[in-house]
């Protein structure tokens, strides 16, 4: 075993492969916002929120109805999605034609009662969630011992970000969203349906979040505040990627987890603000973000 | 924006607290008792905190005979924040007339409400709260310390795990004041028992949920042990991730409840070996506290912290009783301490057992280890009995802690 800056060489691989994994949870989650954002021009802050409520809804078909895992991956994001078509109908449609400030503080609000429900409902110690048995047991990868339910986040993350981006810029369904977001008006004026776009497009980045809430769950106890300690991070992610770049968001998640990653064994103690240094760095010299192409 | 989003959770609950203060009216305050539960309503530490500790403090009101005066309970949520308690404590001592606060968790927001106790000599039971300094460096004539502490912690499943063949350690710790006198307290046993200490890593705290990378430094020392200086969800997550890694090293979670147990699973949790100084099925008394508690809080059943605020109360209002209620409130919060200390504590949930002259509440401790899905016959059944430590040998000795009151 070789020896980088006096750690271990299996260390610090390893360390970048965890980096990765809490990358791909990062992706997921930023690319839907950069999705809301992008199209909707609203800053969901309640996505925290609806990725939580993945975890649950997969916990709860699972505990209730005794539906699997891998039905979950699929039935979560529908069942959160149709909620999310709900509460763009009732509340957000609302606030187009106001400031972006508006939507912020309605979806911090409807954030803080879907977590206050849950945390009244189930108490703030987390259910427990099993791994799937086919992706029970790890890998020994010669310098790290691999769980494969990891691998398989980082998989299928990757693979979802890619069908996304390849959705939006590859198809004309993402060619008549990206001219959408240009000009609704002319858009509509072809005939095309725009608010029923947006709504579709709020749930689909909506999905997104349970899905990630899904590929989530049987990591981290799925409890109420798990929505809130990534959201703020997620934030980061995509100031830094540029706001509505869906390239950027996917490249900038994956990025910082291995940015953070290193942190945690040079200096752990930094590695809660350590993604935000970057940001502020990023906003100073690019304050379009890294791959955004000047305001909207 | 979490500190936004907890401000206003925060702020609401301490309006709520106001409303009803004023509400209660002043005329029959001269013969009300008020109790303040301080503690984690909404985050990490709710569970083996937060609401059911308001229950099991009702409880003991409930129970307690009337001696002539009416007591008022009242809650709120410090949010982990030291600021934020401190804030809450003075507006409770000072306008809304509570007499006592009690349970309070985490060590840097009791440190900060113990300074306002001390400040404006109040009484202050802490139950919820772990560091040795409450007796120690950061004692107060009119703060007690219920029921358990990090030397207590630190000194039974440290030193039962070290003579277990566990000699090099190492520690994950919160990097706040809790974690870092609880590791601080582990290390003095385990070098003491002859053991070594290999390394540690300090995560932040709060916002840490992934601990995989420091399970794998953890793991590349070489140590035997890894000593979790965390609690709540934090430990949780990492007993769950160290399962996931296939950790090889041996698990010490310096604090843990049984509320945390019931979440892991004892799939995931079997084996582990813990300290609390009370569980509901010690014996017939634990058992019949439970029993009346379950009614209060039917799906989180009692830990240490809640029997203690329990047990916490019940004692208070017999020294106010004792005192008489004009004398408690002509008198200071240090007053009702020295008439508590002087009494000695008898109460089901732990029995018989004192408080010492630095306010340090002595009762037995256990080590527990927790039961194999076999094992267990039931809902909560997750403790056998490993090891006790009577009331006079689990906790730091008096002439040690440097309490400042002591000394002249």
């Amino acid at each position: 075993m070789f020896m980088i800056f006096g750690y271990p060489s299996a260390l610090l691989f390893g360390q970048l492969l965890l980096g990765l994994i809490n990358g791909a949870f990062y992706a997921l989650l930023s690319l839907g916002l950069a999705i809301i954002f992008g199209m909707l021009n609203i800053v969901n802050f309640s996505h925290g929120a609806l990725f939580m409520l993945g975890a649950f809804v997969a916990w709860g078909l699972l505990e209730f109805l005794g539906i699997s895992y891998w039905w979950s991956l699929l039935l979560a994001p529908i069942i959160v999605g149709a909620f999310g078509v709900l509460l763009e109908k009732v509340f957000i449609a609302r606030l187009y034609k106001l400031d972006h400030l508006y939507g912020l503080l309605l979806t911090f609000g409807l954030a803080l009662v879907i977590e206050g429900l849950a945390r009244n409902q189930f108490g703030s110690s987390g259910m427990p969630f099993a791994i799937p048995k086919q992706l029970q047991g790890a890998t020994d990868l010669g310098f790290m011992f691999m769980p494969n339910y990891r691998g398989w986040v980082v998989a299928a993350s990757a693979g979802m970000c890619l069908l996304v981006w390849l959705v939006i810029e590859k198809t004309s369904l993402g060619a008549t969203l990206r001219a959408a977001t240009e000009n609704p008006a002319i858009v509509q004026s072809f005939g095309i349906n725009v608010p029923r776009m947006i709504t579709l497009t709020y749930a689909a980045g909506v999905a997104l979040a349970a899905f990630a809430g899904v590929l989530a769950a049987p990591i981290y106890s799925v409890n109420p505040n798990m929505g809130a300690s990534f959201i703020i991070t997620v934030f980061a992610v995509v100031v830094i990627g540029g706001m509505g770049s869906i390239a950027g968001s996917i490249v900038t998640g994956f990025g910082l987890g291995i940015v953070e990653g290193l942190t945690k064994v040079f200096y752990p103690q930094g590695s809660s603000v350590v993604i935000f240094v970057v940001m502020v760095i990023v906003l100073l010299t690019r304050p379009a973000g890294l791959f955004g192409k000047g305001g909207h | 924006m979490s500190l936004t989003r907890r401000s206003l959770l925060g702020t609401t609950a301490a309006a709520a607290t106001a409303i009803g203060a004023a509400r209660s009216g002043r005329a029959q305050a001269a013969n009300t008792i008020k109790i303040g539960v301080l503690n984690d309503q909404s985050g990490p530490y709710r569970d083996t905190g937060g609401v059911t500790s308001v229950a099991c403090t009702k409880l003991a009101v409930a129970e307690f005979a009337s001696k002539g005066f009416n007591v008022e309970v009242v809650a709120a949520d410090h949010q982990n924040k030291p600021d934020v308690g401190a804030e809450i404590a003075r507006q409770w001592y000072d306008r809304d007339g509570v007499d006592m606060i009690i349970d309070v968790p985490t060590s840097s927001v009791a440190l900060a409400v113990a300074g306002v106790a001390k400040e404006k000599n109040k009484l202050h039971i802490n139950v919820g709260a772990a560091t040795s300094d409450l007796t120690g460096k950061s004692c107060a004539p009119s703060l007690i310390h219920w029921c358990y502490d990090t030397y207590m912690l630190a000194k039974s499943t440290g030193g039962a795990t070290v003579k277990a063949g566990g000699d090099s350690w190492f520690f994950v710790t919160a990097d706040y004041a809790f974690g870092q006198q609880l590791q601080k307290d582990t290390t003095a046993f385990v070098t003491a028992a002859g053991g070594k200490v290999m390394g540690s890593v300090a995560y932040p705290f709060p916002g840490t949920t992934d601990f995989s990378s420091f399970l794998l430094q953890a793991q590349a020392s070489g140590a035997k042990v890894l000593g979790l200086c965390n609690a709540g969800g934090d430990t949780v997550n990492s007993i769950k991730q160290a399962h996931e890694f296939g950790i090889k090293m041996k698990l010490a979670a310096m604090l843990m409840f049984i509320t945390d147990v019931n979440a892991l699973g004892l799939d995931v949790a079997q084996g582990l070996s813990l300290t609390e100084s009370f569980y509901w099925d010690l014996n017939d008394r634990t058992r019949a506290f439970t029993e009346r508690a379950k009614k209060v809080t039917p799906n989180n059943w009692p830990n240490m912290v809640h029997a203690g605020c329990y047990s916490g109360t019940l004692h208070f209002l017999k020294a106010v009783a004792d005192l008489g209620i004009d004398a408690v409130k002509k008198g200071t919060g240090t007053t009702i301490a020295e008439r508590m200390k002087a009494m000695p504590t008898d109460d089901d949930a732990f029995g018989k057992g004192s408080i010492r002259a630095d306010g340090r509440g002595l009762f037995k401790s256990y080590l527990f280890q927790v039961k194999t899905p076999a094992e267990s016959k039931g809902k909560w059944d997750y403790y056998k009995v490993m090891g006790e430590t009577s009331a006079t040998e689990a906790w730091r000795p008096l002439a040690d802690g440097g309490c400042y009151y002591l000394k002249s």
